[in-house]
């Protein structure tokens, strides 16, 4: 029982930095953009979090520092491909290889230094619970937020006016055009947020997750969310879902190999990435269904006429 | 009082093209006023620089005796000024209620906006569900979508490109009630149209364009259609002329009391569909679209597969378990609704888009293609058939709709089909290209094949049909002799009010009896 709950609060700590970097991208792509840069962002977003952090400024400001790199990353991308109108791809994979270049060099001078992490909150009478305050109560601060966020995300889609309009545009952006959108302004913001998303997601395993700076630290979290999005038909529940699937996985292959399963841990290790992508493309199977939540214009750089 | 819009001097070039050259009209509160021209006469480029979807090299626009500078259709709308689009502006994922209230100011309330569509569209018998996705609407919903939605805002100016294609005879005495009503109310309104009897019966003005510059105005009350058309194609209207005609004795399509469910939760299901079409005749498909037409069409062409072989025999030989191709392979050949994305690739080249269904004609050989050839026939098929496109290297999507549509009849003609289904021929198509259309169709019928036109335009069915048979809700009529019926009856048969449906095929010899 232990175990399983130990396993349980694990796995939602594992799924955080994904559901910030997923959900952002969710609502990027939704826009009908296809930022591949995540990697990138992430990576950003984590040196700047330890970055500011040594510099003796307090955790809020590092996270905070994060996000704006997040951002910041992500606007290079806009620039690109929504006022240059260069290929989408292109951009996303520049992005991605300029993030690893920028966060290393950021990151010379930190060594491995370990961070202290943000500690888990602890919320009077609920954390002290027996199994359920262990599985739902002791988390950072962080983790609540992922799910506030998932809960704005999800309002906002499908619930506001503004969230209606991002669909639109994400759908056909000349109907949204000829109707009086302004579909690049709009594109610019969701792509920001994206970015601010994803440096989050790099900051969570910067300053909580692993917590110090190694190169590279994101191994590949960038594209399993992008990923995510895609096997997740741009739902956010089951982008949530995957998240926590990963999650799982890669805390069940770490248990694995702390009893010394004979399997390779190369094998182990590779699980979370094949098993996610396995169940995903399996519910993600009806084609109907894919094409309603299907952001016809994605990728395609939107030139207004006329 | 100032007019409600004016126009001076309007210009507006493209790359090659001076699609609009100095036009000038004036608008008057209240006011039907016709937009009369053939396809690439400049009619939707002046829409598209009155809205604001493009701005003007030169001229003016007064609203309501003011100058409006360069302006949006943000601005646009504020103005009071709405506009139908030919293709429409609608969001496919989204729902009615949701595609209403992205372009209604303020916040969302979709229940409360929801009420007022349903209020509005019972108003001006213009029925639609605001809950459904446009994805599962008809091309005529969709439209009627796009006028509940101008009307909502309560338009000054409301500018309707083509708007009666797609509505049943008695639909569109509604909508003219409708216009009129709002005229009444003090809404101006620019028709574009094709039908001059609807122009003459309905406008009060007309300006008409012809190469892009004004070639007329008229009092449509006060003239003919042949002065009208004269103004509008510069020369007399081709007459298209329908011969009499030998019939196959067995026919060359059958299909065999057809039943078939929709794929879609919210498409319609076929229900026990029987026809016969013989060779040397043109048979009509009528009805309000959404009733079955794209279904029956999608079984036919072998988008679908039907349950059973026999339910569809063509020259007696069960295909219904055949894909497109291979039906294609057996002479069958199909024109789908929507040219582009169906009918053509939009970014392709003609010579490229006669690949996809005549690479039959020895334009593929061991795998690889003979791109000479492929040009050569789509060289052909551009001056055979009158095409205005510069030569087989230009981009589908750059054709107008006649242009294209004419390009892809073409192509499937001269692949010789032994039955060839025409899903709205002439679907925005100007009066000159429709002509030709027509007549190829029939000349077509008259050469042997058997031929199947799916419209929701009477007026064309009765031109060129020998026989109709009438969708509503899934299910066909029994067949009827084009000389032995009229547009009323039709209308009736359409809206479920005319009479069962067909209960018993009529055999061959009743057919021959008919025609």
């Amino acid at each position: 029982m232990d175990l399983f709950v130990s396993m349980f609060a694990a796995t939602i700590i594992a799924a955080t930095p994904l559901i910030f970097a997923a959900l952002g991208e969710l609502v990027v792509e939704k826009s009908g953009v296809l930022n591949l840069g995540i990697e990138g962002m992430m990576l950003i977003g984590a040196a700047f979090g330890i970055w500011v952090h040594f510099a003796g400024f307090p955790m809020i400001l590092a996270v905070g520092a994060a996000v704006v790199g997040g951002a910041l990353a992500s606007l290079m991308f806009g620039v690109l491909a929504l006022t240059f109108m260069t290929n989408q791809y292109a951009a996303g994979l520049a992005l991605a290889i300029f993030g690893a270049g920028v966060s290393a060099f950021i990151g010379r001078g930190f060594g491995t230094t370990p961070v202290e992490a943000i500690q888990p909150l602890h919320i009077p009478g609920l954390s002290d619970i027996p199994i359920l305050g262990e599985m739902f109560f002791q988390f950072d601060p962080l983790v609540y937020l992922s799910f506030v966020l998932f809960a704005a995300v999800s309002w906002f889609l499908y619930r506001t006016k503004a969230g209606l309009a991002l669909r639109a545009i994400g759908e056909s952006p000349d109907s949204a055009h000829a109707i009086g959108y302004q579909v690049i302004r709009i594109r610019y913001l969701a792509v920001m947020f994206g970015g601010a998303m994803a440096g989050l997601g790099g900051a969570y395993l910067s300053l909580v997750y692993t917590p110090l700076w190694v190169e590279n630290m994101t191994a590949g979290r960038g594209w399993i969310a992008l990923a995510l999005v895609v096997f997740a038909a741009w739902r956010p529940r089951r982008v949530i879902f995957g998240a926590w699937l990963f999650g799982g996985m890669t805390i069940l292959q770490l248990q694995g190999q702390a009893i010394g399963l004979t399997v390779p841990t190369e094998v182990l290790s590779a699980l979370p990435y094949v098993a996610t992508i396995v169940v995903l493309v399996l519910i993600s199977r009806n084609r109907e269904a894919m094409a309603l939540d299907f952001p016809t214009s994605l990728a395609q750089p939107f030139r207004p006429k006329g | 009082m100032n007019p409600r819009l004016e126009l001076r001097g309007i210009s507006k070039s493209y790359p090659g093209v001076l699609a609009n050259d100095e036009i000038s009209l004036t608008v008057q509160p209240g006011e039907i006023h016709a937009i009369l021209g053939e396809n690439g006469a400049g009619k939707s480029t002046l829409m598209k620089i009155i809205y604001g979807a493009t701005h003007a090299d030169a001229g003016e626009i007064l609203c309501d005796g003011v100058a409006v500078p360069e302006h949006g259709p943000a601005v646009s709308r504020e103005l009071g000024i709405e506009m139908v689009y030919q293709h429409f502006a609608l969001f496919e994922s989204l729902t009615v209620a949701e595609n209403v209230s992205l372009s209604m100011p303020g916040n969302m309330d979709l229940k409360a906006l929801a009420a007022r569509i349903r209020d509005v569209s019972e108003k001006y018998g213009l029925p639609i569900d605001p809950d459904r996705r446009v994805l599962s609407l008809s091309v005529g919903e969709r439209q009627r979508v796009e006028i509940v939605r101008c009307l909502l805002r309560n338009p000054k100016l409301l500018i309707l490109d083509e708007p009666t294609s797609v509505l049943t005879p008695q639909a569109v005495h509604k909508l003219f009630e409708t216009l009129r009503t709002l005229a009444q109310e003090g809404c101006s309104i620019l028709y574009i149209s094709h039908k001059l009897d609807e122009v003459r019966a309905l406008c009060h003005s007309a300006t008409v364009l012809r190469g892009g510059r004004v070639t007329g105005v008229a009092d449509p009350r006060k003239s003919t259609s042949a002065e009208l058309a004269r103004m509008m194609v510069g020369n007399d209207l081709p007459e298209v002329i329908l011969t009499k005609t030998e019939l196959s004795h067995a026919p060359m399509l059958s299909v065999n009391n057809l039943s078939m469910a929709s794929e879609s939760v919210v498409g319609t299901s076929l229900k026990s569909v029987s026809l016969e079409v013989h060779g040397g005749e043109i048979v009509g498909l009528a009805g309000v679209s959404g009733n079955g037409q794209s279904e029956l069409a999608a079984a036919i062409s072998g988008e679908r597969i039907t349950n059973a072989a026999e339910d569809i025999l063509l020259e007696g030989r069960p295909i219904g378990h055949l894909d497109a191709g291979r039906r294609r392979d057996l002479g069958l050949g199909f024109v789908p609704e929507e040219r582009l994305g169906r009918g053509a690739v939009p970014p392709h080249e003609l010579s490229e888009n006669a690949l996809l269904t005549a690479h039959r004609q020895g334009m593929v050989k061991r795998g690889m293609v003979n791109r000479k050839r492929a040009r050569a026939f789509a060289r052909d098929v551009i001056d055979k058939y009158s095409v205005k496109a510069n030569g087989p290297d230009a981009k589908a999507h750059g054709l107008s709709g006649g242009n294209l549509q004419k390009y892809i009849m073409g192509r499937e003609i001269e692949m010789a089909p032994r039955v060839l289904l025409v899903s709205q021929p002439t679907w925005g198509v100007d009066v000159g290209a429709s002509a030709y259309i027509r007549q190829t169709l029939i000349d077509l019928s008259r050469s042997g094949a058997a031929v199947i036109v799916i419209s929701e335009e009477l007026e064309e069915l009765f031109e060129i049909c020998d026989r109709l048979y009438v969708f509503c809700h899934g299910a066909l009529s029994h067949s009827l002799d084009r000389n032995a019926t009229n547009v009323e009856e039709i209308g009736l048969l359409m809206s479920g009010t005319g009479g069962a449906a067909q209960t018993a095929v009529p055999s061959a010899d009743e057919v021959r009896h008919v025609v």
